[in-house]
């Protein structure tokens, strides 16, 4: 399931503008945040997406006032950001712990930036009171944060966050305290009402699955950089380079040397796969050393005879999770490779650990990365 | 034993021991003060005649104490003195706590035992140190002196002053201690919350910190107050003779004028005043977790 693209953005939204941000935390330690730059739309519900300590959260802190960047520069809906403290910022965030007041109700949580503002009584309570709707709390309003479930918590952070109508709603790893069964709901919801609000949202999560089953555009993170850019579909499908497919679902790597290139095709030698590799891809010079990345789910068993790229192959293990399964299986190399089958049938046929197999993909279905 | 009455077990026995510990010697108390005054050993009359199995109950000493002023203005005294030393205690504690909370984390322990170091020497001799500070021909009046702040010394000693400088110190690690234990367990990011929906440091301290604090600030305040009102030790080094202060009637009673029915009553009633915030305070923390 792929969000939908680019939200309708409502007059709230705004454009954010990221230049060249450096953040170091020591002077000689390596930088946190290096040299990143980004432009996200207004309206759009955009994630940074990479492995704990690449910087993300770091870059959501720099967004919302509580760190001060060392070098670039941060513009919300054109304004520089620079000196503008959190409390100026029209930007809210969701905590990932949700850092709900523990002494105030749900309502007054989330009425607690618009009290701030000094808005009229009435006013303030029709507001909290749409918010609690939005998130479909209203029957608790009068609870404490710890009489409620970690759900409805995490409804609350939300509604706290929209409440001021911010111009852009950073999300600090939103469904990572859920269990897993409401966590698939939620990535709908909030998917849902950011719809609704039409205001920006950056999230930041360290899922992959969560971040392209929620982002119009994920940008990846890696040792405080953007290794790739792009929509979910462009991530998955054409990864730039080893990090991102090994870290965007499962891959199956391949390394060869390019013998020659016609028709939109490269034939690659490959000692590991024991074959003639053909891969669609531009001209690359022969006699260069490539990896061809291939998804476990674009494996097929027992192809064609005449098809390209048929490798034999044993299986030695198999795990079965219901809507599909995933094989291990071991060429003659001895490299091992993961295949997915989806389990379309009922009595789908299984292959137990030994038994031999043939396997093929097609030039299509793998992508040659850079170096 | 099952785990359930070893569980009540390791509660039961300390409150046996307490209870047994308080209750015995306040019964004693209480049995004294409904005595009548005679000389002799005791010097109280017994509350169960030996002739005949009769209770002689005296009211006396509480008509005494409730007609004679000077008993009530002594509580009023004392409870004046306990709840403005309380306060500076509060206005100085607080932030001391705050700032060993937020201090690096390798300096918190070290800021804590400077807290309490000051219970390494003798209660005693930490307020006669006081004297050696305050009177006529102290370090402070010698200090000014010499600096030409002042011409003649000041008078520091034997005043309301004295007292409250008294109590504010020594009392001022048990605010400390529960306000540090109340604030370190503050979650930082409710701060950060606060700043993001649009609190500066000022407002997020006032509605996030102060009231997430006030479980230590009553636990602080009552471990001033209750100790500070019996007070009789700084009164009596500090206070100069003419200081009006409960413990101090309650020591004069019993060793001045061998009064022991008085001095038990004047206890008594000093347990009965305090009682009273202690409940009040009670009454606050449960509105506010409710």
């Amino acid at each position: 399931m792929t969000a939908t693209a680019a939200a309708r953005p409502s007059a709230a939204a705004a454009h954010l503008r990221i230049e060249a941000v450096v953040k170091r935390f020591a002077p000689d330690a390596a930088a946190a945040v290096d040299g990143v730059s980004l432009d996200i739309a207004p309206g759009e519900f955009f994630a940074l997406l990479g492995p704990s300590g690449c910087g993300k959260t770091t870059l959501l802190r720099l967004l919302a006032g509580f760190e001060t960047p060392d070098e670039g520069r941060i513009l919300i809906a054109g304004a520089d950001m620079a000196g503008v403290p959190p409390y100026r910022r029209p930007v809210n965030m969701m905590f990932q712990s949700y850092a709900l007041f523990p002494h105030l109700t749900v309502a007054q949580n989330v009425g607690f930036g618009l009290k701030q503002d000094r808005l009229p009584k009435r006013e303030r309570e029709a507001r909290v009171a749409a918010m609690l709707d939005l998130v479909k709390l209203g029957r608790l309003a009068q609870r404490k944060p710890h009489q409620l479930s970690g759900g409805e918590r995490q409804r609350v952070a939300l509604a706290r966050a929209l409440a001021q109508e911010p111009k852009l709603v950073l999300l600090d790893e939103p469904l990572a305290a859920l269990d897993r069964k409401l966590r698939e709901e939620t990535r709908f919801e909030l998917v849902r009402i950011q719809h609704r609000v039409g205001i920006t949202f950056l999230m930041v999560t360290h899922d992959q699955e969560e971040a392209m089953s929620m982002a119009s555009r994920i940008a990846v993170m890696s040792q405080g950089r953007i290794v790739q850019l792009g929509t979910p579909q462009e991530i998955y499908e054409t990864p730039a380079n080893r990090f991102v497919a090994d870290f965007i679902g499962g891959v199956n790597l391949l390394e060869g040397r390019v013998l020659r290139a016609h028709d939109g095709l490269i034939e690659i030698d490959s000692a590991e796969a024991g074959a003639i590799l053909v891969v669609e891809h531009p001209v690359l010079a022969a006699g260069s050393t490539v990896a061809i990345a291939v998804r476990p789910e674009k494996i097929v068993f027992a192809p064609p005879a005449a098809a390209a790229n048929r490798l034999e192959a044993r299986v030695r293990g198999l795990a079965y999770r219901g809507e599909a399964s995933t094989y291990e299986v071991e060429l003659a190399s001895g490299k091992l490779l993961r295949v997915t089958q989806v389990n379309a049938v009922r009595q789908a046929p299984a292959y137990a650990a030994g038994d031999s197999i043939s396997l093929g993909f097609a030039p299509g279905a793998a992508v040659v990365l850079a170096p | 034993m099952s785990a359930a009455m070893r569980r009540r077990a390791v509660l039961a026995l300390p409150y046996a021991w307490l209870t047994l510990f308080f209750l015995v010697p306040f019964m004693i108390v209480l049995k004294i003060s409904l005595a009548e005054s005679v000389i002799g050993i005791p010097p109280y009359t017994a509350l169960l005649a030996t002739d005949g199995w009769q209770l002689h109950v005296s009211g006396e000493s509480y008509r005494r104490l409730a007609s004679d002023d000077l008993y009530a203005l002594a509580y009023l005294n004392a409870i004046k003195f306990a709840g403005v030393s309380t306060v500076f205690c509060l206005l100085l504690g607080y932030p001391l706590a705050y700032g060993i909370v937020r201090a690096p984390r390798r300096w918190r322990s070290l800021l804590l035992l400077l807290v309490i170091l000051p219970f390494w020497t003798s209660f005693l001799i930490r307020v006669y140190a006081w004297i050696g500070l305050l009177s006529g021909n102290g370090v402070i009046n010698n200090t000014l002196l010499a600096l030409g702040l002042v011409h003649q010394p000041l008078t520091l000693l034997n005043n309301a002053f004295a007292i409250y400088v008294g109590i504010v110190y020594s009392y001022l690690p048990f605010m400390v201690l529960p306000l540090y234990a109340q604030l370190e367990k503050l979650d930082p990011a409710l701060l950060e919350a606060a700043a993001d929906l649009g609190c500066r440091p000022w407002r997020a301290f006032c509605r996030v910190t102060l009231p997430l604090s006030l479980p230590g600030i009553a636990a602080g305040a009552l471990l001033v107050f209750i100790p500070a009102v019996g007070e009789f030790v700084i009164p009596d080094l500090l206070g100069g003779p003419n200081t009006l202060m409960i413990g101090k009637v309650l020591w004069d009673e019993f060793f001045a004028n061998h009064d022991w029915p008085m001095a038990a009553s004047v206890a008594v009633a000093m347990l009965a005043v305090l009682i009273l915030p202690m409940g009040f305070i009670r009454r606050l923390l449960q509105g506010e977790t409710a």
